[in-house]
Formats: structure tokens, sequence, C-alpha cells
């Protein structure tokens, strides 16, 4: 029996999961950890290259690729940012040797199902993946086991299991619209059987099912005004994760939705999607905007920004057309690259100065010139200043979306703009004046961080016509 | 296939969402999970009779996993740790019970008017069937939303859970694998709340969430 490229994706996670759970030592688990991940993202990148046959249960085309790309790269580079950060937190004492293994073990489980949610060719089996990619990490917020930390997991589960339950009745409904069309059985649940019968689906069932899987799902993207699990979840808990969620689990459930999203654009009948997602997305860009300014917490702040920056996104593909589908996908894919390189320089400069309020900490730039400038970088970048690549790309959605409804990118704009004054009040006095607190030298690992500041400087400046292609496919693809 | 297999499909879904509403104005903890394994119960015997009904034994297993975890074990096992903690005796409620009953209507009105009108199509018993189970999932968000306590969180969680594996086995022909996977989520949801009940109680010695709150991330 040989083993494609898309069993090994998840083959990997799954086998290194079980061994690390049993591998005692930080310093071995954590470097198999980066290996893991690293071949995990070996694996697909060549799917690129030799694309497997798409089965009953597992599919690769051109949209599942950019995201599992996206997905293994960013999930090697945190493994990177662990590895330093783990070792820190041993040294103080946070955690146990025993929580490492644990942690280890769930952070490779949770790639195996992000991964799944990613390739799974079946409703039912990407509603699974994403409901187990969900309670790991569940457990990786609770694992300091704080005060703060457990309020953070119980109300993350607590939301994350609504609205996980509402999606399982939203995939239910659509299997009810297939029924009819497709029979009985398993085929109504496969995607690309879905997908090529869509058109005679019942519309009004579809209209219900995309409602329920719009907040199921949304609840996952942290839109508002269900996002509330997501600042809690980023701030208690380890900074790793809190990378991981903002540039990968939130792009994960955002998949899901756009795979609906396609499914009821066949559908001559059924309601369009758009204006649902443009109205959430545009409310929690604007709202996340405002909380900016409120926040004590440097990694609530950023967490906040994440909730900013997929409202930017789910608009962009609410829009919809080539253009600002490319838009959106660039949107994502630069703001995983920079908010998890933020989450990295977050992390160091917490376990420096041993505490996560913003008032506490100042002057880093002189204190610690290289993190500082970094986390300076990366908030230039967040906030979409050129010439990094955000700019680029929030700029496509502004310029793509202007013709068609100028009101409501006016309402865009105006978040952008706020949220740019927020975050930079902020690092005024996180980065600049005089040095306070702890000055230890800092133990961090900066190729992470500066290797995913250096693609986004990158693109901002040239993007290889490779890459322009490939994403002007799949948005072509999401239509 | 009218007849009286209808009336009786309808009647045990029926009886779920009202065991949903006597839930909802349950003052003892206790109590909640005397009317928690009867929820559990009743949706074993709708499965089952949807297995009967349409034939398909392997909803026999889905009405077993709900007969033995849901209605046996997993009220046995918050028993004991409601025990165990001593909070048997009293719950809150953030509202007071007759607001929750018209909530509760309000949400059962709004499920089969939407239900209703959509599945115009399908045939009659999966129609009833899915709006009954809109309602049971809106009346335990309901719960989970009016009750501070984590253990009654949880058994709203439960109950919600409930009514989506009503829809499923109401949607005919839905793959196995989808329902051994409920079946497995709640389990799996299960361990979790566990573990978490247990270090709550390690940390704070009460489950009562007002009094979580106070640790909320901003404190000044």
């Amino acid at each position: 029996m040989t083993i494609d490229a898309l069993e090994g994706v998840l083959l990997i996670p799954a086998l290194s999961a079980g061994l690390l759970a049993a591998l005692p030592g930080y310093r071995l688990t954590s470097r198999l950890n980066m290996l893991a991940a690293f071949l995990t993202f070996a694996i697909a990148v060549s799917l690129f290259f030799i694309e497997p046959a798409s089965g009953r249960y597992l599919l690769v085309d051109d949209l599942n690729k950019v995201f599992i790309v996206l997905t293994t790269f960013v999930a090697f580079t945190t493994s990177g940012f662990s590895a330093s950060y783990i070792g820190h937190e041993i040294e103080t004492g946070r955690l146990k040797p025993s929580h490492v293994r644990f942690y280890h073990a769930m952070y490779q489980v949770l790639m195996f199902a992000m991964n799944l949610a990613l390739i799974a060719n079946n409703i039912g089996l990407m509603w699974v993946a994403i409901e187990l990619a969900t309670l790991t990490t569940v457990l990786m917020v609770g694992i300091y086991r704080t005060h703060e930390a457990l309020e953070a997991a119980w109300k993350y589960f607590i939301l994350g299991s609504v609205g996980i339950a509402l999606a399982l009745f939203g995939t239910i409904l659509v299997y009810m619209a297939a029924r009819p069309v497709i029979g009985e059985g398993p085929d109504a649940m496969v995607w690309t059987i879905l997908m090529t019968k869509a058109a005679r689906f019942d519309p009004d069932l579809l209209n219900v099912a995309f409602v329920f899987l719009l907040l199921g799902y949304g609840t996952k993207v942290g839109l508002a005004p269900l996002h509330a699990w997501l600042p809690d979840a980023h701030a208690e808990g380890p900074t790793p994760i809190s990378a991981v969620l903002s540039g990968l689990l939130l792009n994960v459930a955002l998949y899901a939705l756009l795979r609906f999203k396609m499914l009821l654009a066949l559908n001559p009948v059924a309601i369009a999607p758009g204006p649902l997602m443009v109205t959430m997305g545009l409310i929690s860009a604007l709202f996340a905007a405002f909380m900016l300014y409120r926040r004590r917490d440097i990694k609530r702040m950023f967490a906040y920004s994440s909730i900013e920056h997929m409202g930017i996104i789910v608009f962009a593909f609410g829009m919809g057309g080539p253009l600002a589908n490319f838009a959106g996908l660039l949107h994502m894919t630069m703001h995983s690259l920079t908010k998890s390189a933020i989450f990295f320089a977050v992390g160091h400069i917490a376990q420096i100065k041993g505490t996560q309020k913003i008032a506490d900490i100042s002057g880093l730039t002189i204190s610690h010139p290289v993190l500082g400038w970094g986390l300076v970088a990366g908030v230039v970048a967040i906030a979409g200043l050129p010439p990094m690549g955000i700019f680029m790309s929030e700029f496509l959605v502004v310029s793509s979306t202007f013709a068609r409804a100028p009101w409501l990118v006016l309402i865009l704009v105006i978040a952008i703009l706020v949220a740019l004054g927020g975050l930079f009040i902020k690092l005024n006095t996180i980065a600049f004046g005089e040095p306070r607190g702890s000055n230890a030298p800092a133990q961090a690992s900066y190729v992470p961080m500066f290797a995913h500041l250096a693609i986004v400087f990158a693109a901002g400046i040239y993007m290889p016509p490779a890459l322009v292609t490939g994403f002007q496919n799949v948005a072509r693809l999401l239509g | 296939m009218q007849g009286i297999t209808f009336d009786i499909a309808h009647m045990l879904a029926g009886s779920l969402v009202l065991v949903s509403f006597i839930q909802l104005y349950q003052q003892r903890l206790s109590a909640l999970l005397n009317i928690f394994a009867l929820h559990a119960f009743v949706l074993a015997a709708s499965v089952a009779w949807q297995a009967y009904v349409q034939d398909a034994p392997h909803l026999y297993i889905t009405a077993l996993i709900a007969l033995v975890f849901k209605a046996i074990v997993i009220p046995l096992a918050l028993r004991r740790i409601v025990i165990k903690l001593g909070i048997h005796r009293e719950i809150e409620n953030v509202f007071g019970v007759g607001l929750a009953m018209l909530l509760g209507i309000g949400l059962v009105a709004l499920s089969m008017v939407v239900m209703l009108r959509v599945t115009s199509g399908a045939d009659p018993l999966a129609r009833e069937d899915l709006a009954f189970a809109l309602s049971v999932v809106l009346l335990g968000m309901l719960m989970m939303v009016t009750r501070r306590n984590a253990v009654s969180q949880v058994v709203g969680f439960m109950s919600l859970e409930n009514g989506l594996v009503l829809a499923a086995t109401g949607a005919k022909g839905m793959p196995l694998v989808v329902e051994i996977s409920i079946a497995f989520s709640v389990l799996i949801a299960f361990i979790v709340i566990g573990i978490f009940l247990f270090r709550i109680r390690e940390r704070f010695d009460t489950v009562d969430m007002q009094a979580m709150d106070r640790f909320r991330g901003e404190q000044r």
C-alpha cells in the first residue's frame, strides 16, 4: 500500500503525537516537534508538484492547497518559537515536564485536526475535525491552571461547543437538502458530489442551513458578536497557542465557511451568502477597532486586532468576485504571518518582563533592541502601513470593492484607521520611552519572527508571478 | 407508514421538548440531573423508534449509547461530583422561572415557524423531527444562558446535543459515521468537562461561575 501526500499530512502529526506523549525530556521532544512540523510542511509543499487524486474522504484542489501550505508553514515556525518559549517556562517553573509532554502531544493532535479539516471531502468529517481542533485548544488554553486560564478555557469551551453544535445542525440541514437529489447514504455528504448537484437542492433548506453554519463556524472565526471567547483564550494560554489560534485555527473555520459559500453560490435560487458575511465582517472590524483603545493586556490587544482582521477578510470574501477574493486571500495569508510574528515577539517580551500588562512594559527598543524593533515592525505591518504586505492586501480590498459599495468601504476604512490609531497609542508606550520592568537579557529565537516579517515585507514590495497566478486561480474558484 | 407509527414518533419527539421545558424550571441540581436522565431516556426511545420505522438497525446503536451513557452513566457521575462538592441543594436562576418559560415558548414557536416553513418539501416525519430538534437545541442554549452553575451549564449543553441527535436520526439515511462521532464528541466533551470541574474545584472550591467572573482577564 502506498501513502500519498494527503495521507502523509495526517499520518505524521498523528504518529508524532503518540511518540511525543511517550517521550520524556523537553529538549528532545521540542526538537522532535519541530522535525515533525517540518516534515508535514515539506509534504504539504509537495502537493503543488504531485497532486494526488481526491478520494471519497480526502480531497485536494487549488483552494485547500493554499490553506494547507500556510497552515503547515506557520505550524513549523511556531514549533521553533515554541521550543525556546517552553524552555523558558520550564526554567521558571510555570510548566512541569509532564505538562510539556502533554503540550507537545496536543500540538501535534491540533495539527492533525486542522489538516484533516482542510482536506476532508465530507461535510461530516470536516465537522468532526473542527470539533477535535476546538477540544485540543481548550485543553491547551487551560494548561497553566491559573484562575484566568481556567476561566478562559471554560468560556472558550462553552462558546466553542455552542458554535460547533450550531454548525452540526447546519450540516444536518445540508444533508437533508441534498438527500432528495443524491439519495440516501454517505454520498450526500461528499463535497465533490455535493458541488456537482448543488443547483437542484432545495433552496429554502440551504438558506436556513447557511445561517446555522455562519453562526456556528463564525463563532470559531471570531466574528462579533460571537467573539467573546477569543480575547480570553488568546491572553491566558501559552503564547505559541495564541499564535496558532490567530494564525491558523481562525483560518480553518473560515475555510469551512468558504466551502459552504461556494456550495450556495452554485444554487441559483438560494440566497446570496455575500451580504450576510459582509455585515458580520464589517461589524467585527469596526467593533474590534474601537475595543483596541481600552486594552490593558498586550496579548488581549492583539487578539482584538485578530478579530478586526478576520472581519476585513470575511468582508472581502463576502463581497466576492475575482479581485475581492484575491485580496481576501492575500490578506488572510499576510495576517497569519504577521500576527504569529507579533505573538512570537510578545511571548518573549512577556517572559522577560514577567507580565502582560501594557502599563508595566515600556522602552523596549532601548532595553531589548532586537525584540523591540521586531515588535515595532510587526505592528507597522499589522496596522497596514506601507511597505508591508498588509498594506498591499488592505489596499486591494478597498480598491476592488469601492466601485461596488462605496459606503460600506467607507466604514471599513474608518475601522482600519481607528485600529491603526489604537495600536500606535499602545505601541508608543510599549516600545519607546524610559525602560521599565526587568532588564534580563532575552533568551529568544528570533529566526521565526524575522522570517515571517521578511516574507510580509517582500510581499509588500514584489509578488512572484507564480504566486499571483496561483491566488488568481483560487479566487476564480471562490466565485 | 402513516397512522400509528407517525403518531408515536411525533409523541416521543414532542415529549423531548416537554422534558426540556421541565429542565428549565428545576431549582435543585439533583432534581435537574434526574430530569436530564429522563431527557436522555426519551431520546433513546425516540431514536429506537426511528430505527424501527426507518428499518435502520445501526440507529439502535445510537439509541443504546444514549440510553447507557447519557441516561445512566453521566447522570450518576455528575451526581457524585455534585454531592462531593456539597452543592446538590440549590441552584440560582439568572431570570425568574416565569420569564425563562416565556422565553422558552418563544423559542419553540420560532423554531416551528422557521423549520416547518422551509421543509415543506420533505416528508412529514422528518419535518416534525427537525422542528422539534431545533426547539430542543434552542431550549438547551437558553438553559446554558440562564444558569450560572457550571454543572447545570454542562447539563444544558448535553440536552442541546440530545437535540442534535434527534435531528440527525430524523434525517433519513444519514451515515453512521456521523452518529458515532456525535456520541464520541459527547464522550470527549464529558471527559474534558470532568477535568475542568476537577480543576475548578482544585482552584476555587466552588463551581459557581460568578465566583470565576471575578478572575476575569482584565482586572485593574
